[in-house]
């Protein structure tokens, strides 16, 4: 359970960019931040891993207090929430499997992370977890021979193998084409369902968020503005939290995804992003996962 | 329609410096100053004419240059050169990266990176020379004063470059693996040093092409290596001597600069 309360962040530009949001995500809730650029949704992430300093307010996870803590206790906070970057953050001249098990520093000392001797555990589960997202004939290639969609991927396996209990997701499919994005998306969705974690997935793609969330946050100027059901988007919410616009377009697309297509295509790209032949083998990973 | 009334509307580049009269008035203090500065220097033009056949003669005792007759201390100089080259630039690099690492003002608190800045500007501000004669004073004759020299004088290379290449990097990356709660050590290991290792690998090569030429130039000072055989020739008027250790240094900076190009290739 994560707990957010009077959080308020000001920039030293005097830019005040959120103005006391009270948030709380149950476990296994996965959750979409909608609103405009500038309103404050990446900012809301990064002061719950405290990659931002918030100004004033409270962020608890399992009822530790985050906003507190410091050095060691705070890497440890850490490396108990998973986050996931827009354009993917790999380190691009480390290999695939290095930027997965990057995922375990927060639990591995100095020296067997820089001589690269992970526990073989760790490196069994990062195996287990690119051969999930189709990838782990690719651990030696260098993150930046991959595509978009593949770093990805990587990125989520990063995220999933510090074994956290809170996924950060920050624009997932910022740079992506509209199918990869829908796939990343699926995958988050049920790598969540799989492991019973909560997730906090900002996204520009309003459609992308009804489709894959439980519930929506719309932000505005650094203030909710929105906090319900996806099909609860109507054109009056959509103007409340990004401004005056034609949202016909929009609108109607809701009504299509709450019904049966959605649910339809989804097997069908699930089932072109594992091939046929291996699906049955990766069926018993994704138990082994869980 | 109306498209043969179209006003053509002016447009040019608009000019670095805004106001017209700044412009022509800089142009001209420019051209008056530099007209001046030629005026103020005094060319003798028959001490000019009398030193060319000093010159031509000069050049003529280079010829042919005598590789044999001082061999063997043109190859202890030479190889005194090398291993100054190779101590001097391990040394110098191994102490440049904390300082580097401190002086980046994206990840080191502010009286570190002041701290760092300082050392770095102190290392770079005396040329290799100001520093030869330095610790040739401190250390008295020889190549370990030349090896210092060197050495101190590629912290402020390597240090400066290092900390720019830091400040240059992708923060994602870096932010990437600090989200992940990775200790300070670990984040630099895995968010900073992929990001910089291969420029700092080619720069470490050209630093060390430096360094040798420079060891030719300290020796000159009293620091050892090829620059004190050098000298040496030149105090006893063994000019075709000297013009085969001029040769010497010229082959091995070529024989440098193909390696070291090839070697970057590989690392990139």
């Amino acid at each position: 359970m994560l707990r957010i309360r009077g959080l308020t962040k000001r920039y030293r530009t005097g830019e005040l960019a959120l103005r006391g949001i009270d948030l709380a995500v149950p476990d296994g809730e996965v959750m979409a931040l909608i609103g405009p650029s500038g309103a404050g949704k990446s900012t809301v992430i990064r002061c719950i891993n405290r990659l931002v300093e918030p100004t004033s307010g409270r962020v608890a996870l399992n009822d530790t207090e985050i906003t507190t803590l410091a050095g060691r206790e705070l890497r440890h906070m850490r490396a108990r929430m998973g986050m996931i970057f827009q354009e993917y953050a790999l380190v691009e001249r480390l290999t695939v499997m290095e930027n997965v098990l990057s995922g375990r520093l927060g639990y591995v000392g100095f020296w067997r992370s820089y001589l690269r001797r992970f526990p073989q555990a760790d490196v069994d589960e990062a195996f287990r977890l690119l051969g999930r997202v189709g990838l782990d004939q690719a651990a030696d290639k260098r993150a930046d021979e991959l595509s978009g969609g593949q770093r990805q991927r990587v990125g989520i396996c990063r995220a999933l193998i510090q074994n956290p209990d809170l996924l950060l997701v920050d624009e997932p499919t910022a740079s992506l084409d509209p199918k990869t994005s829908r796939q990343i998306m699926r995958l988050i969705k049920e790598l969540c369902t799989e492991r019973g974690l909560s997730a906090i997935i900002n996204i520009h793609d309003v459609m992308l968020a009804q489709m894959f969330a439980e519930r929506i946050v719309g932000l505005r100027l650094g203030e909710i503005v929105y906090d319900g059901a996806p099909n609860g988007l109507t054109a009056e919410v959509l103007t409340r939290i990004y401004g005056e616009e034609d949202w016909s377009a929009t609108i109607s697309k809701v009504d299509e995804d709450a019904g049966e297509p959605a649910d339809s295509e989804g097997t069908r790209d699930t089932e072109s992003v594992i091939p046929p032949d291996t699906r049955q083998p990766d069926r018993d990973r994704m138990a082994g996962l869980t | 329609m109306s498209i043969a009334a179209t006003v053509h509307r002016h447009w040019r580049k608009p000019p670095l410096i805004r106001h017209a009269w700044l412009r022509w008035a800089l142009g001209a203090g420019a051209a008056l100053y530099l007209a001046l500065a030629l005026g103020t220097i005094e060319v003798n033009w028959i001490r000019v004419w009398e030193g060319l056949p000093r010159a031509a003669r000069f050049f003529a005792a280079f010829f042919p240059p005598d590789f044999t007759s001082r061999t063997s201390e043109i190859v202890d100089g030479i190889l005194e050169s090398l291993w100054m080259t190779v101590v001097a630039t391990a040394i110098g690099i191994a102490m440049s990266i904390p300082v580097g690492v401190g002086a980046a003002k994206n990840i080191a608190p502010a009286p570190v990176y002041y701290l760092c800045r300082a050392m770095l500007a102190v290392s770079r501000s005396f040329q290799e020379i100001i520093l030869a004669i330095f610790f040739v004073k401190l250390f008295g004759f020889g190549p370990f004063a030349g090896l210092v020299t060197l050495a101190f004088a590629t912290i402020g290379f390597y240090g400066k470059l290092l900390a720019e290449d830091i400040e240059d990097m992708d923060p994602a990356q870096a932010q990437a693996v600090r989200a992940t709660g990775a200790s300070w050590l670990q984040w630099v290991n895995y968010g900073v040093q992929p990001q910089v290792m291969p420029r700092m690998i080619g720069l470490a090569l050209y630093r060390f092409d430096i360094n040798f030429r420079e060891s030719a130039v300290v020796g000159i000072v009293g620091g050892g290596g090829i620059g004190a055989t050098l000298n040496t020739a030149f105090d006893r008027y063994e000019f075709d001597s000297a013009a085969a250790i001029l040769l010497v240094i010229v082959a091995i900076v070529m024989l440098m600069e193909y390696s070291s190009g090839y070697l970057r290739r590989v690392v990139q």
